[in-house]
């Protein structure tokens, strides 16, 4: 009987050390949720939701400080991912003062720039270029259309423009056919896109 | 699947022998293409203007090394592409002026604008130099021996050449990677399975002993063992027109037999299905391998070239001439003559419809393509491009216009007809939900938009638009993402920077103050030191002597004036007379 126990104690001093070390040596690491916040969120680090970038808006979520709807760049695809990430309500965008135009970027008038350096303060991604008493401009490619650049330029010399569509960002849009809606149909004809039903007989 | 069986060396039993794999679903489409084959390639009348696109290819924009005003000359580059990049040069097609560099309407289903260069041309049509790789006529064997497979890359890339069947891909590129992975298998696509369209077939009764060097010279570079040309049973002319090129080629190059075999180069028809010229389709019928998902066909060793793709490439390395022509099928009901035309690059569609002869009140719809894959044109002044294979124009009741759309019904003969053995019902059910992530679970990426689906789909519902607008859509998505983490990367970025400028500034005032406190103590100490000496001055004595100091000092200023020192006896006089006349006047004189 003592052997028995002893076999016993054996084996379960060798799982446990065992199952101790896979647990340290496996250790599955699962991002914060704040991270998992922070990664739906779009990044422009524009502060409309009321908090300093979109980190510390993700952060003040994960405590349960601020509601998921207020992001406006995001629009309600964010709203619907952070819901479907933390299992809540989806709530209805705070204010929705426009029309969602699309994604924009900012765009210096280069006649009017005095190079105050006002805006390069300002960007929250550090996507404008210049110096003291230089002309200032905008590097496209990393501007994320927070507008924060906006108030304190002193000569108002920066617009907001959408982005061009060219024929590499170009999408095909959702097909319109449905049976309710009949004059949709013709709608590929005209602009243009014909597949396959050519071909038919 | 099974290795085909061996082959005897006797042509007529190979040909009744040789194994075939089939690809699943397909269907058969009415031909269509008597009307346009029978003629031979016509070259068209130089255009007035050209406008050549600046992209014509997969990859990045060519970068443009003209300007408006400059003279060209045929051939000559306008664009060049950056080496090691996926890019490829355009030239100009013909001789003649640059009139503008802007954004012009190009054939894309989009009807968006892109940088076009516009050449009027001089009508002359003076080719630039041209510097072959090898000499036209000396077309042996031993020629393409002594020029290596950099040699000729080199030639393809600068030459522009791209995938010529519709992808568009830079072969230059194509053939490097082929180069450094193992390729055992080169097939050639010669199986143009979309109705309508001929000029592959033209291409091949025309010229197949161009097509044959520009063969060897594919293999040369990806070192295949063995060459397969795919071809559909519904151009026998074009199979015996390679078939002689190939047996005429060896009797000329005199290589013994062995050689022959080695080359082996072996002409295959493939029964006509939609869509057997698919590369991935083609590769199954001809090898049985299927391409897993998501990758190329390079990952099982086979790599897929067009049969015009093959001809550009002998022209470039055997004439030196880059690609800025290319072979049209103009052809549908509207068209007076159905037939090919070597349309120069750039050409605007009206004029090549105009050469063509055509009826512009029968016609109806004018699409680039074939009536599987193509694409209505917004407009006819557009001009033709690397791309532009055929241009369909239909009267009315030929090609037919789709009824609206009536809800799936779940009949599965999409799926049945899928040669990519997808589940179009399931992925039409996610796109509509925009549930990108579901859709690319079915496996969307692997659709290859041939079309069959939405032929064969009793409810009339446009598939292959769902799956290319979900495509689209998920790249978007990809793009949005890709600038949210640069954008957080930056801000991350700007952040830490003005946390360490923070530090910085805050060291700084801390070593200053330390210096401050550092000179305050070896002051005092100075004055302990001062202290310790025999006591010379009291404080008070201190006090009295700044005090006198600074009193000395003031009346040493006092006594300075100005700009009045050192006067020489001339200014002193001027001085006087005019304080006289101040004063006579009854002013108060200045400076006294």
């Amino acid at each position: 009987m003592l052997s028995g126990m002893l076999a016993l104690i054996i084996l379960a001093a060798f799982f446990g050390l065992v199952l101790g070390l896979a647990a340290v040596v496996f250790k599955v690491e699962s991002s914060p949720v704040v991270d998992q916040i922070d990664a739906l969120l779009p990044q422009t680090q524009c502060g409309q939701c009321s908090f300093a970038g979109c980190h510390p808006y993700a952060e003040a979520i994960a405590a349960g400080e601020a509601p998921i709807n207020l992001c406006p760049p995001g629009g309600e695809n964010t709203v619907q991912a952070l819901a479907d990430l933390l299992d809540v309500e989806v709530l209805p965008l705070e204010e929705i003062e426009e029309i969602d135009q699309g994604p924009i970027v900012a765009v210096i008038i280069e006649d009017t720039c005095i190079g105050c350096t006002l805006c390069i303060q300002a960007c929250p991604v550090d996507a404008i270029l210049g110096a003291a008493k230089q002309m200032h401009t905008v590097i496209e490619s990393e501007c994320t259309g927070c507008e924060l650049c906006l108030p304190p330029c002193p000569v108002d010399c920066i617009e907001m423009v959408p982005i061009k569509q060219t024929v590499k960002n170009w999408r095909w849009p959702e097909p319109q056919y449905n049976a309710n809606n009949q004059e949709a149909a013709s709608i590929f004809t005209t602009i243009g896109h014909v597949v396959a039903e050519n071909a038919r007989p | 699947m099974s290795q085909p069986i061996s082959q005897p060396a006797n042509n007529t039993i190979k040909e009744t022998i040789r194994r075939l794999w089939s690809f699943p679903g397909g269907i058969k489409l009415a031909g269509k293409k008597s009307s346009s084959n029978h003629q031979a390639i016509t070259t068209i009348e130089i255009s007035r203007q050209l406008e050549i696109p600046l992209t014509q290819h997969i990859g990045q924009e060519a970068e443009l090394i003209v300007k408006v005003g400059d003279k060209v000359l045929k051939g000559q580059v306008l664009a060049y592409a950056e080496k090691d990049t996926i890019s490829a040069p355009v030239h100009a097609s013909s001789s003649g002026t640059i009139i503008a560099i802007e954004e012009r309407l190009v054939p894309h289903p989009s009807g968006l604008k892109a940088l076009c260069v516009v050449i009027e041309t001089d009508g002359y049509d003076q080719w630039i130099e041209c510097t072959p790789l090898i000499g036209e006529g000396k077309n042996t064997h031993q020629s393409i021996a002594t020029v290596s497979s950099e040699q000729i890359r080199n030639q393809v890339a600068n030459a522009g050449i791209v995938g010529l069947g519709g992808a568009l891909f830079p072969s230059a590129a194509k053939l490097l990677t082929a180069e450094k992975k193992h390729t055992d298998t080169l097939i050639i696509n010669a199986a143009e399975c979309e109705p309508y369209i001929t000029c592959d077939d033209v291409l091949m009764r025309s010229r197949p002993e161009e097509i044959v060097l520009g063969i060897l010279l594919i293999k040369k570079i990806v070192g295949a063992k063995k060459c397969l040309i795919g071809i559909e049973d519904n151009k026998p002319e074009a199979y015996q027109a390679l078939t002689k090129a190939i047996s005429g080629y060896w009797k000329n190059s005199g290589t013994s037999r062995g050689a022959e075999a080695e080359a082996a180069i072996e002409v295959i028809q493939v029964p006509t299905r939609y869509p057997a010229g698919g590369e991935k389709q083609l590769i199954q019928v001809l090898t049985g391998k299927e391409v897993p998902s998501q990758k190329l066909p390079m990952d099982i060793g086979v790599i897929c070239h067009n049969v015009s793709t093959a001809a550009a490439i002998y022209q470039a390395v055997y004439r030196g001439e880059p690609l800025i022509s290319r072979i049209v099928t103009i052809t549908g009901g509207a068209v007076k003559h159905p037939q090919n035309l070597e349309v120069p690059l750039g050409t605007p569609i009206r004029d090549v419809l105009n050469q063509a002869g055509w009826d512009q009140d029968k016609a109806e719809k004018i699409i680039m393509g074939g009536p599987m894959m193509g694409f209505s044109l917004p407009s006819i002044d557009i001009p033709v491009t690397k791309a532009t294979n055929c241009i369909l124009v239909s009267e009315k009741d030929e090609l037919a216009t789709p009824p609206p759309a009536m809800p799936c019904i779940r009949c599965a003969r999409c799926a049945d007809s899928c040669p990519m053995s997808l589940l179009p019902q399931q992925m039409y059910w996610y796109a509509k939900a925009r549930d990108l992530e579901k859709i690319q679970d079915y496996n969307i990426f692997d659709c290859i938009e041939c079309g069959c689906c939405s032929y064969v789909c009793p409810s009339n519902i446009p598939l292959v638009q769902y799956f290319r607008y979900a495509k689209t859509e998920i790249w978007d998505d990809e793009r949005e993402r890709n600038k949210a983490n640069l954008a957080r990367e930056r801000h991350e970025f700007r952040q830490e920077r003005l946390e360490k400028v923070k530090l910085a500034k805050a060291e700084a005032a801390r070593l200053r103050k330390e210096k401050l406190a550092k000179k305050k103590a070896e002051d005092k100490k100075k004055t302990e030191q001062d202290a310790d000496k025999p006591k010379a001055s009291s404080n008070a004595d201190l006090i009295q002597e700044a005090i006198a100091r600074s009193k000395a000092k003031k009346a040493q200023q006092q006594s300075q004036k100005k700009n009045t020192d050192n006067l020489t006896e001339v200014q002193q006089k001027k001085i006087d007379e005019v304080n006289k006349r101040r004063r006579e006047r009854g002013e108060k004189p200045h400076s006294e």
